[in-house]
């Protein structure tokens, strides 16, 4: 009886649900319309994927698809999931088909680029997998600091510091040296943010700003006064890539996971240790209370200070990790601002992986995934302007926290600063 | 488990919250502790559950004298706290938040939840209160999360459990269990103190009752020759009336019509679903219900801070169902918000400043884009004299000033309009008895001078006290309709409706 009633309603009342599902209807159509005029008409030959190289051990033949006809079913896909929102949209299947969409927009997209070429599928995973290790790193860090209540704008410095201390500590000391005073350099922002936002109750983005602001303006006075002239203190060495026996010789998924450096393999095991802290050990379960509820931890003997400084100083030394990443698992030198706003991405990574570590691999992926696409289709040589290619990541990361994303739940005492009675 | 307060004193700066008091509970008995807000029953608990250290005096235990360092020192000691607002995580399980703090634990620092659950199942076994473990906080009902709240308590091996105000936030039906458990706990052994303002309800539970006001023990007594005027007296300081002397009921014209109001909360659910409502001028109306099933969304809707999803609400032969909130402020619609820390006044404003909150812009005190504020100064110091708000100044800031008093100032600034509507959601919510009876007072005098009252309320006795007449909301929906102006309603008829059952009688 009640059920019945409930869905006469729903249809009566104009929700914000239906909108969202007409609004989802309207993007989608617009998508196959986009898909059928742009990447479809007047476009021939096809499209090569080149999924192994030939002298793989277990080496795949190459994905060959027709780039005309494969683009018009996928436009007519989308036209089908857009009507479908109009009729009888809302609930999971709004989100969920507007995900399905996108994804075959992007599939449909790069048929056109490759079409009548060649392209290495495989290459642009590893390179995704690549891309999201300091994505996934930072998105733990935002996401250990907010699950106690502190919300941390500062992974984006936190990255850049730990990029410049792993490419000046590993010119002196080596890989490893640069490694552990990256770490380190972490914690120490992480401290830091946690004693202004927790001892000093600051405002808890500000606090953030202020040390973005910091870091960027001290690693690049340094790298442009004093790299520029003593250039074996910017000369770190590289993590190399270390091939896991017989599971890195499987096609794709080989390459992707288990032919990386040091920095993936890291970042992979932080997602496993950090799940399994958060939510399955006494210690993660205190943290969370303090992030939803401290003043009820507290009446039960929980120090939420010192929890608060303890996880988001820890964060910090994840975000070091990360941003080493960018000198000691990569180039091997620092550049100014070479992070290039990663730790905002990571931000939103956090966010549409509902502040959980998997969550955020997976969102990372998907961000990596579109910064690798930039970087591989320039080779492509398409109409497209490569500073326009380069914008890939940000546009994912808006069309992803905006349309998908939806409501997030974050966790409730997020913000504000804690006060005893 | 004897537990024996000595001469507590707490000061804070020059504010002496308790002097001197004594207080004794015994295992097996129920301490009724009464007082108003302010009296000092929060600070004496909090001593004794280590959250302050008292000033003077002592804490025995079984004789012995103790000494608390924090919370956990008083847990150690046996002694439990249920907390007035529940300190529960609401994203967790039950068996989360009742481990929370001394979690079993295996190897690598794991959650052993399936012990958790065992132990949740096997306290809730022994004293009666089941529930799921698995459940998830949010999910529950208040009445269950309060069970959980003692289990967690119990969980804590506590002899003592102190339940503060335990009952403000239950339907009738739900206090009549709860009581049942407090028995159930007092017969094994449990020494209780039961803290509340409400009278009768400390006469049915208690075995012996201190009263507390202004900070020391006002008196002591026997529930069995204690009436509630007597207490009250002790409580109060003073006779206090409890009956609201109404004129005759008169209604006008039909004021207010809410038809077939439909309103969505935050998250699309339904939070009114499908109301129709009238109030006359010259009425009382009072919408009872438990908390959460709807009434704030009616009222924010009628009050225009939320957009109804469909239905009309007609104001005076209007229909104001899109109007602004300063149109239906000038179409003389006075509201008293539910929570006035958020809604009702601006903490850092001062008390003139919020006097004016819904007047600054009238010509009386603003010229052009300035403030008037010799004139603004005026009015709030005549209004705040006139409506006892008692502050040593109109340059207090509201935040300062005690809950009855920053109420009185909403209702200063509210019905110092002219007014034809006013709509008043929970207007006495946590208020000592002396501001209860004068906001009241002041809510039938604009009855009596012909205005229409809407007034929302989850205490069942202040509905039945005001309202000529009472609809009861329940998930969303009127279930019944009394009238009370015909004569006496019957109570439990209404504490039925709001727990969802209808009885033949009330429709």
């Amino acid at each position: 009886m009640v059920a019945a009633q409930d869905i006469s309603h729903s249809q009566r009342i104009g929700t914000p649900a239906d909108r969202r599902a007409r609004i989802t209807g309207v993007v989608l159509i617009g998508l196959a319309l986009f898909v059928a005029g742009v990447f479809s008409i007047g476009v021939t030959g096809d499209a090569t994927f080149r999924l192994s190289r030939p002298n793989d051990v277990w080496a795949i033949p190459n994905l060959v698809l027709p780039a005309a006809p494969f683009n018009y079913i996928i436009a007519a896909v989308l036209a089908f999931l857009g009507a479908r929102q109009f009729l009888r949209g809302g609930g999971r299947w709004t989100t969920l088909s507007l995900g399905i969409g996108l994804a075959l927009a992007v599939a449909a997209f790069l048929v056109w680029a490759t079409a009548g070429k060649a392209f290495s599928l495989t290459g642009m995973l590893q390179a995704t997998m690549v891309r999201a290790v300091p994505l996934v790193l930072g998105a733990i860090t935002g996401m250990m600091c907010e699950r106690v209540g502190v919300v941390n704008i500062a992974i984006e410095g936190m990255l850049l510091a730990g990029a410049f201390t792993g490419a000046l500590m590993g010119s002196l000391l080596g890989g490893v040296g640069g490694l552990i005073a990256a770490i380190g350099i972490g914690g120490l922002f992480g401290f830091i943010l946690a004693a202004l936002v927790v001892t000093y109750r600051m405002d808890q983005i500000i606090a953030g700003v202020v040390i973005n602001l910091f870091v960027l303006g001290l690693t690049s006075y340094v790298s442009s006064q004093v790299f520029a002239e003593h250039r074996f203190l910017n000369n770190a060495p590289v993590f190399r890539a270390y091939k896991v026996p017989i599971l890195g010789d499987i096609p794709v998924i080989g390459p992707m996971f288990f032919n990386q450096n040091l920095f993936v393999y890291g970042a992979l095991v932080m997602v496993g240790v950090a799940t399994y802290y958060l939510f399955y050990t006494r210690m993660g379960l205190r943290a969370r209370s303090v992030g939803e509820h401290p003043r009820a931890a507290d009446t039960l003997g929980i120090n939420v200070y010192r929890t608060r400084y303890i996880n988001v100083t820890v964060a910090g030394m994840i975000a070091g990790f990360g941003g080493a990443w960018f000198t000691l698992g990569s180039v091997g030198r620092f550049d100014e601002n070479m992070t290039g706003g990663r730790g905002f991405i990571a931000l939103a990574a956090m966010l549409f992986g509902r502040y959980h570590p998997v969550g955020a691999l997976m969102a990372a992926l998907v961000f990596g995934f579109a910064d690798s696409m930039q970087q591989k289709l320039a080779l492509l040589q398409t109409p497209i302007p490569s500073e326009f290619l380069s914008m890939a990541p940000y546009i994912a990361t808006i069309i992803v926290v905006a349309g998908v994303v939806g409501r997030t739940r974050t966790p409730a005492a997020g913000g504000k600063p804690y006060i005893k009675e | 488990m004897d537990i024996e307060l000595r001469g507590i004193t707490k000061r804070f700066g020059p504010v002496v919250a308790n002097a001197g008091v004594d207080l004794h509970v015994r295992a097996g008995e129920v301490l009724g502790l009464l007082g108003e807000n302010g009296a000092g029953k929060s600070t004496l608990m909090n001593v004794l559950c280590g959250l302050y250290a008292p000033d003077e005096g002592e804490i025995v235990i079984d004789g012995r004298p103790v000494t608390f360092d924090g919370p956990s020192d008083a847990i150690a000691a046996g002694i439990g706290m249920v907390h007035q607002h529940f300190m529960l995580v609401p994203v967790f399980t039950v068996a989360e938040n009742v481990i929370l703090g001394i979690e079993p634990t295996g190897q690598l620092d794991f959650l052993d939840r399936a012990a958790a659950r065992r132990q949740v199942r096997e306290i809730g076994d022994q004293y009666g209160l089941r529930v799921d473990p698995d459940a998830l906080i949010e999910e529950l009902p208040v009445g269950v999360q309060q069970r959980v709240e003692i289990i967690k308590v119990l969980f804590r091996s506590a002899d003592v459990l102190i339940l503060d105000e335990p009952t403000a936030v239950l339907t009738p039906q739900e206090v009549e269990e709860f009581f049942g458990i407090v028995r159930a706990l007092r017969d094994a052994g449990k020494a209780i103190i039961f803290i509340t303002h409400k009278l009768d309800e400390i006469l049915e539970i208690s075995d012996r009752i201190t009263v507390l006001r202004g900070g020391r023990v006002a008196g002591q007594g026997d529930p069995e020759t204690l009436t509630t005027r007597q207490l009250a007296e002790m409580m109060v300081g003073r006779p206090v009336s409890f009956d609201v002397e109404k004129a005759a009921y008169a209604p006008g014209d039909v004021l207010l019509e809410v038809r077939e109001l439909t309103v969505l909360r935050n998250n699309d659910e339904i939070a009114v679903d499908d109301v129709s409502l009238a109030v006359r001028s010259g009425e009382i109306v009072g919408i009872a219900g438990v908390q959460g099933n709807g009434q704030t969304a009616l009222i924010e809707a009628i009050t225009g801070l939320r957009h109804p999803a469909g239905g009309s609400i007609i104001y005076d032969g209007r229909d104001i169902t899109h109007s602004s909130v300063r149109a239906r402020h000038a179409m003389g619609i006075a509201h008293i918000p539910e929570d006035r820390q958020r809604t009702g006044i601006i903490g850092d404003f001062t008390i003139a400043e919020n006097m004016v909150l819904n007047s600054y812009y009238d010509d009386r005190y603003a010229s052009g884009p300035s403030i008037r504020w010799p004139e603004v100064m005026q009015h709030a110091a005549r209004y705040a004299a006139d409506f006892d708000v008692r502050t040593p100044s109109v340059h207090a800031k509201a935040f300062q000033l005690s809950g009855g008093n920053q109420q009185k100032l909403v209702v200063a600034r509210e019905l110092t309009r002219d007014t034809k509507l006013l709509i008043a959601a929970q207007p006495t919510r946590g208020l000592d008895v002396g501001s209860v009876e004068y906001i009241h007072k002041r809510i039938v005098e604009a009855r009596d001078e012909g205005d229409g009252v809407l007034i929302m309320s989850s205490e069942l006795d202040e509905i039945v006290a005001l309202s000529d007449r009472i609809v009861v909301m329940f998930k969303g929906r009127i279930v019944a309709e009394f009238d009370a102006f015909r004569g006496p309603v019957d109570r439990n008829a209404v504490g039925l409706a709001m727990a969802g059952s209808v009885s033949e009688a009330a429709a």
